[in-house]
């Protein structure tokens, strides 16, 4: 399976979804934003970081570089992109995935281990994983996915939330809202489920010795679902 | 010539920051402030000398780059 890593200036993890992706079993290749086309890829990958210092809004000035007209024309075919934290936030000003991500609502920045519940597994990305709910790391200062009632309303009918924020057990709550999203929402996909937004770093929990292996199961349940 | 933009939240859009400054402001003993809701302002000088064409360009950054109309409102305010 090969992958592709767009990295923008600012983008800074970037490696460690290299790193991810090849622990799995990805011949994944790293791509510049001045580039024009995209190598053959199985999956793209938006990384976080804070591509051009977040100026203007976060994510809006890297979804007008080059390399991001063959994204969305990947997306557009059928292709399978995901963004992850800055690049969730890239994806919503692409208008790829609907929404946008404000500021926290604490206006803190969330730097933490947080429980995720999944919310559709009718789809590549989640399909035939064992858990229900990961243990994932959170590091961001405008997570709070906001979106109108009306596509509030069509996300919801399309089934297009991926995760919610939830506890140890699963329980989507208040309380266990970090950042002041609506419905506890940690990422959403588009209509077709090809395309897949969210805030949490699987990428940063691959190593039992760092912080977990939630990303892990995700990982090795991607590729497999690829192939 | 030099146009200006006014970016604003939409009315429904929580912002937290105006809500500190606007507490901000209450300790400082300005104590009569309803709401305070931050914006972004931008002065754009350009090439064209066409007022009206001028505009529409504007109006075209403003859709494509500089609000997302999910959360904002854009007001341009006519050129100088």
């Amino acid at each position: 399976m090969k992958s592709a890593v767009i990295t923008f200036p600012g983008s800074n993890c970037d490696r460690d979804m290299d790193v991810a992706l090849k622990k799995f079993g990805f011949k994944n290749k790293m791509v510049w934003h001045q580039d024009v086309e995209l190598p053959k890829s199985d999956l793209v990958v938006l990384p976080g970081g804070f591509s051009y210092g977040d100026y203007l809004r976060c994510g809006s000035m890297a979804s007008k570089s080059k390399i991001m007209q063959s994204v969305i024309n990947f997306a557009n075919s059928g292709g399978m992109v995901m963004g992850i934290c800055n690049g969730f936030q890239i994806l919503v000003e692409t208008g790829l995935v609907p929404g946008v991500l404000l500021r926290n609502k604490y206006l803190e920045f969330i730097c933490k281990n947080v429980f995720v519940k999944i919310s559709n597994k009718n789809n590549a990305y989640f399909k035939n994983i064992n858990n229900n709910i990961l243990e994932l790391h959170i590091a961001h200062n405008e997570g709070n996915y906001f979106c109108t009632n009306d596509q509030l309303k069509k996300i919801e009918d399309n089934a297009q939330v991926a995760i919610n924020y939830c506890n140890n057990e699963g329980k989507i709550e208040e309380l266990f809202n970090p950042n002041g999203s609506v419905k506890n929402i940690a990422g959403i996909f588009n209509k077709e489920k090809n395309v897949l937004g969210m805030m949490p770093h699987p990428e940063r929990m691959i190593d039992p010795s760092l912080s977990g292996e939630d990303g892990s199961l995700f990982f090795k349940n991607l590729i497999n679902n690829l192939k | 010539m030099k146009i200006s933009v006014i970016i604003t939240l939409k009315k429904d859009v929580l912002d937290p920051q105006g809500k500190v400054i606007h507490q901000a402001l209450d300790g400082m003993g300005f104590n009569d402030v309803n709401e305070v809701r931050q914006g972004k302002y931008f002065e754009i000088d350009t090439k064209e000398t066409n007022p009206k064409k001028a505009k529409d360009k504007v109006e075209e950054m403003c859709k494509k780059l500089l609000a997302n109309l999910v959360i904002e409102n854009y007001k341009i305010i006519d050129a100088l």
